[in-house]
């Protein structure tokens, strides 16, 4: 048996006793789960109370009422964020606050529950809750062995791979089903989004395979000297019939060859990734400008686009695996979400940095340095 | 039941399942309004009320169907909501639509299998309508 500290901060007493009463017999058992947990309840009246409570207790779980006599739910909520990462912390909240319970669910708390709630209400939550509990614990013991990134990935993997096949799927069956009729033209629009999505999945195929090369095959590296500026003219190459479709001008600016040590595949999949998000998310009759120098002992490579640039928030979650940005300008470009991770990754084995600044709509400038012989600034 | 007095708001960030759905339900009769997204879903809800929404789980972020949802019952909670799951439920690691208490929590009227059979769709459809107009 595991015993789960629960911290309730509300300054009704009725509702902290109440609170307490309801968990003082309660316990949390799955089949899945090796252990049963019960919990033990800690009171606190003030957000300030409960902070210090947090500190010298370590709760598991933190109830949260917002509107409290000192400083407010939302304040004790965004320290324990700050510095209480592992604290799962829910909201208490009168109906009428519910936006505000929404609001604070998306900075960082786990759940709300609104009230007046009923024993049961809260015992659901807490069920959750300690179920929650348990898988994290269980992924830090996968994630010391590496397992649970596979995992993660190998599950979004599926979603990615499921999807176009869903849609394919749909539309032959539409088509079957004879639902535009007898016309073979009428299904053109069928035809070509099932064609779109194969061409999509096959990227991603394409992507999985550079990943693959990128995680597991250090051995099958082939290092030598390569020149920089003939793999970025190759690549501008291959991406030309792109570039006109869209009316994208591509430059590229260097002085001379640049050498580096390196496996020329793997400086190609960097080039081709970058250079063709440039194109892929620029504007039509934009530009593309790849500039390649050596700086400081090491080579500097910068891709500039004209095109629909990112936030802030987008730049940051851009390097991770199957994350593609989502809005309105986005919505026609298709991508496997992989390609940054993949450069991301293969930068980082040559102990080099990827950096990116962008404004949206005005464009993003993607930065790598890669060193020659020392460690980059 | 005159299935043309009736709008089916679906929102869904896959261009090609939306589509296909919008058809599907056409087909039912339906007038059907779309939306590709939480974001735009919102909008669109500012301007219309729909007499029954079919939404996808997986759109913005991870949760986005389950907070339209929640939003959507709170401005219009006469509405019926459909959510329309697929491959989130089985990876285990988003949020679990197949646990009891989340069910409860999203006060989603229906979670269907974004396989479901047409003639499936219509009755599940057609049922939530009428419970609605007792």
């Amino acid at each position: 048996m595991a015993t789960l500290k629960i911290l309730v901060v509300d300054d009704e007493p009725g509702i902290r006793s109440g609170i307490t009463r309801i968990l003082r017999n309660f316990r949390v058992d799955y089949p899945f789960m090796d252990e049963a947990f019960d919990f033990e309840v800690l009171e606190a009246a003030t957000g300030e109370a409960g902070i210090e409570i947090v500190e010298s207790n370590q709760p598991d779980i933190v109830l949260l009422d917002n509107k409290l006599p000192g400083i407010q739910g939302v304040e004790v909520l965004a320290y324990i964020k700050e510095k209480k990462k592992n604290i799962i912390v829910v909201m208490i909240t009168s109906y009428a606050s519910l936006e505000l319970a929404v609001k604070a669910t998306s900075d960082g708390a786990y759940d709300f529950i609104p009230k007046p709630f009923t024993p049961q209400e809260l015992k659901s939550c807490i069920e959750n809750i300690t179920k929650r509990v348990f898988l994290k614990k269980m992924t830090h013991t996968l994630q010391d062995t590496g397992k649970q990134i596979r995992f993660t990935f190998l599950s979004v993997l599926s979603h990615e791979l499921k999807a176009p096949l869903n849609s394919i799927e749909g539309y032959l069956k539409m088509i079957r089903e004879r639902q535009n009729g007898n016309k073979l033209e009428d299904y053109d629009v069928m035809i070509d989004r099932s064609l779109d999505r194969i061409k999509g999945m096959r990227s991603l195929i394409l992507d999985l395979l550079d990943l693959t090369r990128v995680e597991s095959g250090k051995a099958k590296r082939n290092i030598a000297e390569v020149d920089l500026v003939m793999i970025a003219r190759t690549a501008m190459d291959t991406m030309r019939p792109y570039a006109i479709q869209r009316d994208v001008k591509m430059n590229l600016v260097s002085d001379g060859k640049i050498i580096i040590q390196a496996d020329a595949e793997e400086m190609e999949i960097i080039f081709n990734n970058l250079i063709s998000n440039a194109i892929k998310y620029n504007l039509d009759g934009g530009t593309v400008d790849c500039t390649l120098a050596r700086q400081d002992g090491c080579i500097a490579i910068t891709v500039v686009d004209t095109g629909i640039g990112m936030s802030a928030a987008e730049i940051e979650k851009i390097f991770d695996d199957f994350v593609r940005i989502k809005n309105e300008k986005t919505k026609n470009i298709t991508g496997s979400g992989l390609g940054l991770s993949i450069v991301k990754k293969l930068i980082d084995n040559y102990s080099g940095k990827i950096e990116v600044i962008s404004i949206p709509d005005q464009g993003s400038t993607f930065n790598v340095r890669l060193p020659i012989d020392k460690p980059c600034l | 039941m005159n299935h043309s007095n009736y709008t089916i708001l679906i929102v869904d960030d896959d261009q090609d399942y939306l589509f296909q759905l919008q058809t599907k339900v056409e087909r039912f009769g339906f007038k059907t309004i779309t939306a590709d997204g939480q974001r735009e879903a919102e909008a669109l809800l500012e301007k219309v009320k729909p007499d029954l929404a079919i939404l996808d789980l997986m759109m913005e972020n991870e949760d986005s169907g389950f907070i339209l949802c929640f939003k959507m019952k709170k401005k219009y909670p006469d509405v019926p909501i459909i959510i329309a799951t697929g491959v989130t439920a089985e990876t285990g690691i988003t949020f679990d639509v197949n646990d009891e208490n989340n069910r409860k929590w999203i006060k989603a009227d229906r979670f269907l299998d974004k396989g479901i059979r047409s003639d499936l769709l219509k009755e599940e459809i057609e049922k939530l309508l009428l419970q609605n107009s007792i």
